[in-house]
Order: structure tokens, then C-alpha cells, then sequence
């Protein structure tokens, strides 16, 4: 590992960190991937002593969430648990016990993939070393994207929880040398194009303060689905993050699915949810919806179970949801 | 808190550079021992355990916070010691297996991994005993885990907290552990020899006793 000077930041207000600093959070991604050599920080910026530790109850049934609230806490705040199950379980599907007794709700965010080319700094990686070749479409990519990648890059994000956030329409506030921002998940992480190596909007010197998660519509049941090697503590497969309300006529009034696993940031299903407004909760009708969001699909050699196996979880997720599956809820 | 060492360009640069170590003045308060120390920024906590205050205890198994060998208790929580900078301990209070008990004075969950078998070769035990001490607090306070709804009737619905059986007590918020319980909140501990039936029913054992008011185990 290389040295590096460790400062804590002080409560600098509306201001973001000195641009030269890498913020320290949790550490349970950033230090390890210090001790792989694949960063190399100049100066790490201990950020748990500014009073990001909140979680706060919005007017109308919302939540802010502040940026160093550990995940265990999140995952076992009654008001998570009440309003946003989806949250909740996302973040006891993540990791351990001991890590999400370290991580953070901003760290989890900008967490990096866990590809195993952008981790070993023998090989070549675009993400981390532009315009140096991605091994992984003719090697090891059987936890890779099928979909939103690129020529240049096909990792996957590995969070849990953004996954369920994304379709809370959760949106993170931060500060940064401009000013301070307020962005959707979609807006604040970015899919590889030709510049991998870019995955977020936040510029240099920022710092994500808090995620605001607007309450649900009346009605609206909620759940997180993982699919992975191992019963507990591994990485996601693929993941379904749902949220479903059945209309007064018992078709689907309000549906919200973001996918983990399978792309470069949460994959909101955007397609799948037209084709399910409006239609009847039917076996028929949710393998139509996915399959309009799958058809753009570009799986490789070894991750194309992905899409049969995502296609088969949210089928029975939905199933479950509107209490239409055999054995559903 | 400044580090000292020599100056460096701030640019992160690639460049082999100067590889001049960075220290930084640290109070680590250990098991109730408190100990100033100089530590390179780069000391992980675990680290500073072992090779500098002679708490071997703690173990180093993959470095990468994948096996849960180097559990300690930070304030009371359980965390991956290889992964957390010495610098950045600050004031915290850590514990570990060391602190909980020793040949003399024996900790319940460490008699119970001796009187259950809940080891082979050892090396992951004390890493699987702060981790358990750990997760018993969290369930003692209400903390779910990823199979808890799953016992309930309300699976993935609306009422999530609440709803619990009352498992005796009258406002224990305590979550029950059944086997099911203590394997999820037990998945950060690996163990290579294989010893979790074992480990698994070492800790239910402590479980039952704390749950009940006399001490003894309940059904």
C-alpha cells in the first residue's frame, strides 16, 4: 500500500472536500481495494466525524437518510422497516454482519464493482486503467452485465441497496465545488460508454451528504429478491427490487422494478413497468413485461443464465406481490 | 489529527515515488487498557493488535474482510479489524476475545464453543466468538436479519417491524434465534475445518440463557 496522510474533515458546511482528498467512510471497499494497489489516495479525508449520522422523518412520510448511517442501522430502523421493506431487506442481503456494522449509506453508493479484471492491477481493465483492453468479455465474466455495457466494459455495480433505492426513486443530495446537487441514481452513476472509467457525475472535491426516499403511494407492497451462489454473504446474480399497488379492479395501478446484478448501476425496468400499468396481475402479463425489458439483453457466453434466471424472479416476484402465484404471499 | 512524514505531491500520481511512511499519533483504548502509539497511517487495526500491542488473538485469515477471522468489537459492534485503519479508530472502545475472557475467567460464549466442540483447528474461533457476542446484542435489540420476516406470516408485506410473538418476555424486543437465525447472522465467519453444526449450537446455547430470566435454558 502506498503512504498516504489521513486528516479528518471538519464541518465545513455547504462546502464539499479539499479536491486533493479521497473521502474515508467506512473503508470496507476503499481500504481493501488500497491494499490491492488498484487506488492509491494521496490523502484520505475521514468523514464520520461530520454529523451525517441521521436518519430523519419527512413530512408526508418520506425519509432523509444521512451519509454515514451505518447499513445495519438503516436496514434496522423502524421506520425502514415499516414504510420501506424494500430497503430494509436490500441491506441485510448485502455483506455480513460485520461489514454492514462499517459500511455506509454514501459509501454503498459509490462502492466499486467487483469485476475481477478492474480488481487485479496485473491485468488490463478500462475502468482502471483507460484504453488498456477489457479481458473480461473473453475471460471471466459470468457475474458481468447483459445489460447497459459497453465495448469497453461490461462490470456490474455490486450494491444491494441502491438496487431497492433505485426503485424507491431515491435521490442523493450532495455538495460540491459548484454548489450543491440533488440527483436520481441515474443521474449521480453513469454506464460506461467509452469512458469507463468515469462512473459518477460528482466532481472531484464532492461529498454525498444524504439520500432523500419520498414516501410510497397508498397501497403499495414492497420486496427485495436475491439470487446468488450461496445461501448468505455473496454477491448478487441477479436481484429484483419491486414495488407493486393493485388498482380498485385488481390490475396493476402503480409498479416500480429495478434490477441488481445484471448492469453498471441499479437497472430501472422502465419498459417492463409500461407494459404492467394498466394490466391485469397475470402470469401472462408480468413474462410479457420482463421480456419487453430483456429483449435488450446482450449476454455473453457464460452469463447468459442471467437472463432466464431474472426473467423466472421477477415473474414470481410479481406473482408474489399481487398475491397471484401459487403458494405467493 | 496531522500525520507527519515528508511532503508529497498531493497528485496521486502513479510514479513509484517516495515511499517514505506517514505516521500519525493514535489513543487506542484496548480491553480496558489505553495505549498512545505512533502508527503509519497504513496500520490496520488489526495490524496494530497483533504486532504491536501483542493481542494475537485476533486473527489475520484473508486480509480482505472475506472470512471474518479478525471480528473485534468496536463500541460493542462487531466489525472486520482488517479493514479498519488504526488512525481512524479515534476514541472507540475496542474489545477483543482477549478482553472477554481468558483461562480464568471464561466467557459464556467461550465456554460454550469448549463445552459444544464449536472448533477444530481454532484459528477462525475467536473471530466466531466476538462475532456471536456481537450478533447477540443486535438481536437482543430488535435488529432483523435477511431470514427473519421469513418466519413471520407477513413475508415481504407491509408490516414489517411489530408482529413479534413476544417470545416471553413482555417488552423484550429480542429477536428469537433458531438455527436458521444464528447461521444468517453467523455467514461473515467462515470456518474451513467445518465446525459450524457445532459453532452453530455452541452459540444457541448461549442464546437460550440469555433469554431467560433465571439464567437457565428455556424450551
Amino acid at each position: 500500500m502506498r503512504p498516504f496522510d489521513y486528516r479528518l474533515a471538519e464541518d465545513t458546511g455547504s462546502a464539499g472536500v479539499p479536491t486533493d482528498g479521497t473521502i474515508l467512510a467506512g473503508g470496507t471497499n476503499l481500504v481493501d481495494l488500497m491494499k490491492l494497489g488498484v487506488l492509491q489516495p494521496a490523502t484520505l479525508v475521514d468523514i464520520t466525524s461530520l454529523p451525517l449520522d441521521f436518519v430523519q422523518e419527512e413530512p408526508g412520510g418520506g425519509l432523509r437518510i444521512g451519509a454515514t448511517v451505518r447499513n445495519s442501522e438503516l436496514a434496522a430502523h423502524p421506520a425502514v422497516r415499516e414504510r420501506f421493506p424494500v430497503l430494509s431487506q436490500a441491506l441485510l442481503a448485502g455483506a455480513s454482519g460485520q461489514l454492514r456494522n462499517l459500511a455506509t449509506t454514501g459509501g454503498n453508493l459509490l462502492q466499486r464493482t467487483r469485476c475481477p479484471y478492474f480488481q487485479d492491477v496485473t491485468k488490463p481493465c478500462n475502468k482502471r486503467r483507460p484504453g488498456t483492453g477489457c479481458p473480461a468479455r473473453d475471460g471471466d465474466h459470468r457475474n458481468l452485465a447483459v445489460l447497459g455495457a459497453s465495448p469497453q466494459c461490461i462490470a456490474t455495480h455490486p450494491s444491494d441497496m441502491a438496487v431497492a433505492l433505485r426503485a424507491l426513486d431515491a435521490r442523493v443530495q450532495a455538495r460540491t465545488p459548484n454548489g450543491q446537487v440533488d440527483l436520481g441514481l441515474d443521474e449521480l452513476l453513469m454506464l460506461p460508454g467509452d469512458h469507463p472509467e468515469a462512473e459518477t457525475t460528482l466532481p472531484a472535491g464532492s461529498l454525498i451528504t444524504s439520500v432523500t426516499v419520498p414516501a410510497l403511494p397508498p397501497g403499495c407492497r414492497s420486496v427485495y429478491r436475491k439470487v446468488r451462489d450461496r445461501a448468505s454473504y455473496a454477491f448478487a446474480l441477479v436481484s429484483v427490487a419491486a414495488v407493486v399497488a393493485l388498482d380498485a379492479d385488481g390490475c396493476i395501478g402503480q409498479v416500480r422494478l429495478a434490477f441488481g446484478g445484471v448492469a453498471p448501476r441499479p437497472w430501472r425496468a422502465s419498459a417492463a413497468e409500461r407494459r404492467l400499468i394498466g394490466a391485469p396481475a397475470s402470469a401472462e402479463a408480468f413474462r410479457a413485461a420482463v421480456r419487453t425489458e430483456l429483449a435488450a439483453a446482450e449476454p455473453l457466453p457464460r452469463n447468459a443464465f442471467k437472463v432466464s434466471m431474472l426473467n423466472e424472479l421477477v415473474v414470481t416476484v410479481l406473482a408474489e406481490l399481487t398475491g397471484t402465484g401459487a403458494g405467493g404471499a | 489529527m496531522t500525520t507527519s512524514g515528508r511532503g508529497r505531491a498531493a497528485n496521486g500520481s502513479d510514479e513509484p515515488g517516495d515511499l517514505t511512511p506517514i505516521t500519525a499519533p493514535v489513543t487506542l483504548h484496548v480491553n480496558a487498557g489505553e495505549h498512545r502509539l505512533t502508527v503509519d497511517t497504513r496500520s490496520t487495526l488489526l495490524d496494530v493488535l497483533r504486532e504491536r500491542l501483542d493481542l494475537t488473538g485476533s486473527k489475520k485469515g484473508c486480509d480482505h474482510g472475506q472470512c471474518g477471522a479478525c471480528t473485534v468489537l468496536l463500541d460493542g459492534r462487531r466489525v472486520n479489524s482488517c479493514l479498519v485503519l488504526a488512525v481512524a479508530v479515534r476514541g472507540r472502545a475496542v474489545t477483543t476475545i482477549e478482553g472477554l475472557g481468558g483461562p480464568d475467567s471464561l466467557h459464556p460464549m467461550q465456554r460454550a464453543f469448549l463445552e459444544e466442540d464449536g472448533f477444530q483447528c481454532g484459528y477462525c474461533t475467536p473471530g466466531q466468538i466476538c462475532s456471536a457476542v456481537g450478533m447477540l446484542d443486535e438481536a437482543a435489540r430488535g435488529w432483523p436479519s435477511a431470514v427473519t420476516d421469513q418466519h413471520g406470516s407477513s413475508s415481504g408485506g407491509d408490516e414489517g417491524a411489530g408482529g413479534d410473538e413476544g417470545a416471553g418476555g413482555d417488552e423484550d424486543p429480542g429477536i428469537p434465534l433458531d438455527r436458521a437465525e444464528i447461521a444468517e447472522r453467523m455467514s461473515g465467519n467462515l470456518c474451513r475445518c467445518g465446525a459450524y453444526v457445532n459453532i452453530v449450537t455452541a452459540i444457541e446455547r448461549v442464546a437460550r440463557g440469555a433469554g431467560s430470566p433465571s439464567g437457565g435454558p428455556v424450551p
